[in-house]
């Protein structure tokens, strides 16, 4: 049993109010802070870091991870997950790049039609892919009240193996110059995949923030139960959350099929978790009604920037997990303090 | 002279971001005595309550417990202590049985160093029956209604053996005769020793029950007086800083046709053949004891629930109303008991809050019409005089009576035509609830009907134009405004009316 110190007594109105402001300050910015900090980090540690080719370079990786990173948002906010966003890139991948091959090439999946189909018939197929098992996630989630934890699990595997299965397990190459341009173009300077990043994060915003849809998302996250009493109907709303997130994903599996120029079934592994950390460093919180685009796009600038940082200071790969890990786990704690 | 005091806190000092939620506030606690903490919502009673159970760390001030000087920084330390607290937003663990809830955390052990569950059954049954208590301790916590959940965190709070016990708000949800019963429970405690700081918004309890009253206005200390020496007008006077003229504002309204009416609805093991009919311009009461099935009746009617036979009609037609979607577009509302479960979104703003059930009102093509909303939410936020700092701020950070407000603007903004209150001035101050009463005279005035369950004798009697009394699942009475007394309502609330 301590008795109250007189001094801290004393001290504390008046430190009280310059602490909250700081503290408020802290809270609201905080992530925002930690990436000003590991951008000046690595422009000490590397000078190759501060290089225009090489913060281009930083955001175009993260552009696949920041689309997918959207939609994850959008679903953990309602109080799920989404797993299967990787895999869902890996078909859309193939399938779109398999519409999308260099006339000529002997070895394209359908020879007849290489080089023959407009740019648009890829995109479609790729975004209808992504929009399907979006669709199908949502559906199982609402209609059978399963885990989306468990339900997007399998949608992981099965679309993994669907991958495996259209592309026979090789890689989708040879792709039109106009199909690569997605992933590889630039306009004005800007690569393209930024652009298309930039524009789905303000639909994205302006969905969560300016529509009844996204409010209804919010709600469903802060309490379903409430939410339901209320007349929303959030079997529906969550179906379609989840097929705009497979939406999302679909058009990741494009650009990143456009950049390397190849639909590869492994395409994707592991992307899921990226998206989810972008989200959850950005703030987004596990229990649900909480979360922002521009966190998830802060949180997917932080992991872009430890990874292509750790990279130039030749840190090896094992370690780059490591310290992935460790920041993932430590904005979570900063989240939860926030919330007591 | 400091003896005699078990508590002394001094100079108490919180502020939250935006607001000042207690300023050099001072509560002085006599020993073996019941200490009421009145004011009205968000005056800072459960702040300052939260501080000295070690929840929330004050700015500045002091704490002298037993004539110590003590640093409360956790929950454990005040358990330590001897302070133990029965809180006003209640927290369950739903998937736990009632035995596992009460013990969590000190769980006896056997000698292989397993949780003995035979033993903690055995001590649960112990304290029921000391308290007199009737629940089985192997229940679970999500199977409770909420009145039996209030029961349960009362025995957890005394099981402590502690010498202060915080009560916030302990008879919200439960009905007159559970009331009696921890009355007689807190006159036992005091006759130990146990002192009790006992908060309530409830003003007749407040003269049963305390020996001393203290009140609280903004954060502020107004006064602290013995109970006999002030009466309810005075003292309410303290609360609001002016005074109140009427306490149930009643005003009669045209009664016109049926817009409601429920012929034979039956649910399996929760209500039987419940027939009533509702007509503009009403004030419906229901009364009854807690599992009466009044909720369950309301739950089935709004689509929360399903029936197993019976007919509902609105404007005379039959409806078939599936979900709380349907019941809504038939003009209905539904203001649910359960604040923290069925009601509030925690983490979502205060505007959120009020729009989420009316956001068509707001469409602008494909977008919301920001200003309207926050127009409307501003005109809200004054109508029922909402304390918040600003429409941005989290709903879980108002007191409680300020979240039922914002609830309850929620549901008026649906302009409904039909609306159903569970218990709608549940903690929620006398100035409010006195508003909050003229509302709905006024809606009745303009032709709605209004259904309100309620266990709070007065207010039945006060507000109602028909009252419905319910008992075990079954309608045992109605009386008319005029014939509705105490003594009727009661026998047929506890089956010991006579069928006539
Ligand atoms: N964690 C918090 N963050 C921000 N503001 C808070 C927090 N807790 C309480 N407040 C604010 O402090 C004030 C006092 O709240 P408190 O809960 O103590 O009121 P109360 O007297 O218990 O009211 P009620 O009778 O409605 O329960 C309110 O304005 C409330 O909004
Ligand atoms: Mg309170």
């Amino acid at each position: 049993m301590s008795t109250i110190n007189e001094k801290q007594l004393n001290g504390s109105l008046a430190k009280s109010d310059f602490k909250s402001t700081f503290k408020g300050f802290v809270r609201k910015y905080g992530i925002v802070l930690i990436l000003l900090g590991l951008f000046v980090l690595m422009s000490v540690l590397s000078p190759a870091f501060l290089k225009t080719r090489n913060l281009l370079n930083v955001v175009r990786q993260i552009s696949v991870i920041g689309l997918i990173g959207l939609g994850s948002t959008c679903i953990i906010i309602t109080g799920g997950t989404d797993l299967s966003s990787g895999s869902i890139i890996a078909l859309a991948a193939v399938i779109a790049a398999s519409l999308a091959q260099r006339a000529g090439w002997e070895a394209a999946m359908y020879p007849a039609l290489a080089g023959k189909l407009p740019l648009i018939v890829p995109i479609l197929a790729g975004l209808l892919v992504g929009v399907l098992c979006g669709f199908l996630n949502g559906w199982t989630v609402a209609k059978f009240r399963i885990p989306p934890f468990i339900v997007t699990l399998g949608m992981m595997t099965i679309a993994r193996g669907f991958a495996l299965l259209y592309s026979d397990g090789r890689p989708v190459s040879s792709l039109t110059d106009a199909y690569n341009f997605i992933g590889q173009g630039e306009v004005l300077g800007i690569p393209f995949p930024i652009i298309v990043l930039a524009v789905m994060a303000v639909v994205t915003h302006i969905m969560l923030s300016n529509t009844k849809f996204g409010r209804y998302i919010y709600a469903i996250g802060g309490n379903e139960q409430a939410a339901k009493i209320s007349g929303l109907n959030v079997g529906k709303i969550l179906i379609l959350v989840y097929t705009y997130a497979g939406l999302l994903a679909g058009l990741a599996g494009i650009v990143l099929s456009s950049r390397i120029s190849s639909g590869q079934p492994g395409l994707g592994q592991g992307y899921e978790l990226d998206a989810i950390a972008s989200a959850i460093i950005g703030g987004t919180s596990f229990t649900g009604g909480v979360g922002t685009v521009w966190g998830t796009i802060v949180g997917a600038l932080i992991i872009g920037i430890l990874n292509n940082g750790l990279d130039l200071l030749n840190v090896s790969a094992y370690w780059q997990q490591i310290v992935k890990g460790l920041i993932i786990v430590v904005a979570i704690i900063i989240d939860e303090r926030k919330n007591k | 002279m400091e003896a005699e005091y078990i508590l002394m806190m001094d100079n108490i000092t919180k502020t939250f971001p935006g607001v000042k939620a207690l300023d050099n506030v001072k509560l002085h606690v006599r020993k073996g005595t019941v200490h009421a903490l009145m004011g009205e919502n968000g005056a800072g009673k459960s702040t300052l309550m939260k501080i000295l159970i070690g929840i929330y760390n004050p700015d500045g001030g002091t704490i002298t417990f037993k004539g110590q000087k003590v640093d409360i920084h956790d929950t454990n330390t005040a358990l330590n202590l001897g302070i133990s607290m029965i809180h006003q937003e209640l927290s369950p663990i739903p998937h736990m049985t009632v035995a596992e809830n009460i013990f969590l955390g000190r769980e006896p052990l056997n000698k292989f160093g397993l949780v003995d569950k035979k033993k903690m059954n055995a001590d649960a049954v112990k304290l029921f029956e000391k308290l007199g208590i009737k629940i089985d301790p192997r229940m679970l916590m999500k199977d409770l209604t909420v009145a039996q959940t209030q029961m349960v965190e009362i025995a957890k709070a005394i099981s402590y053996n502690s010498s202060l016990i915080i009560m916030d708000e302990p008879t919200s949800a439960i009905t007159e005769k559970e009331v009696e019963h921890l009355f007689e429970i807190i006159h036992g405690l005091r006759a130990e020793g146990v002192s009790i700081i006992y908060i309530t918004h409830k003003m007749d309890e407040v003269f049963k029950i305390s020996d001393d009253i203290t009140v609280f206005r903004d954060g502020q200390h107004i006064a602290t007086v013995p109970a006999n020496t002030i009466d309810k007008n005075g003292l309410i006077s303290m609360m609001v800083g002016r005074e109140l003229t009427q306490i149930f504002p009643k005003e009669e309204a045209e009664i016109g046709d049926v817009i409601l009416s429920v012929k034979n609805l039956s649910r399996e093991g929760k209500f039987r053949d419940v027939s009533f009919e509702l007509r503009r311009g009403e004030i419906l009461g229901f009364a009854g004891l807690m599992g009466a099935g009044r909720t369950e009746v309301m739950e089935s009617i709004f689509g929360i629930a399903g029936y197993d036979s019976g007919e509902i009609y609105i404007n005379g037609k039959k409806v078939d109303i599936k979900t709380p979607r349907d019941a809504i577009k038939h003009g209905m509302a539904f203001l649910t008991e359960d604040r923290k479960r069925t009601g509030i979104m925690a983490v979502l703003s205060v505007r959120d809050n009020i729009t989420i059930a009316s956001m068509d009102k707001f469409k602008k093509g494909l977008f919301l019409n920001k200003k309207e909303i926050n127009a409307t939410c501003n005109e809200e936020k004054s109508r029922l005089s909402i304390k918040t700092p600003n429409l941005d701020q989290l709903i879980k950070f108002l007191s409680g009576g300020n979240q039922q407000k914002v609830l309850i603007s929620r549901w008026l903004l649906t302009t409904p035509d039909i609306l159903i209150l569970d218990e709608p001035t549940r903690g929620i101050d006398v100035g409010a609830k006195s508003e909050i009463h003229r509302l709905m005279c006024g809606l009745a005035k303009e032709g709605k009907a209004v259904i309100m369950i309620s266990s709070e004798m007065p207010e039945i009697l006060g507000m109602s134009d028909r009252v419905i009394v319910m008992h075990e699942g079954r309608i045992t009475g109605e009386f008319s405004r005029s014939e509705a007394d105490q003594e009727k309502i009661m026998q047929c609330a506890t089956g010991n009316h006579n069928q006539q």
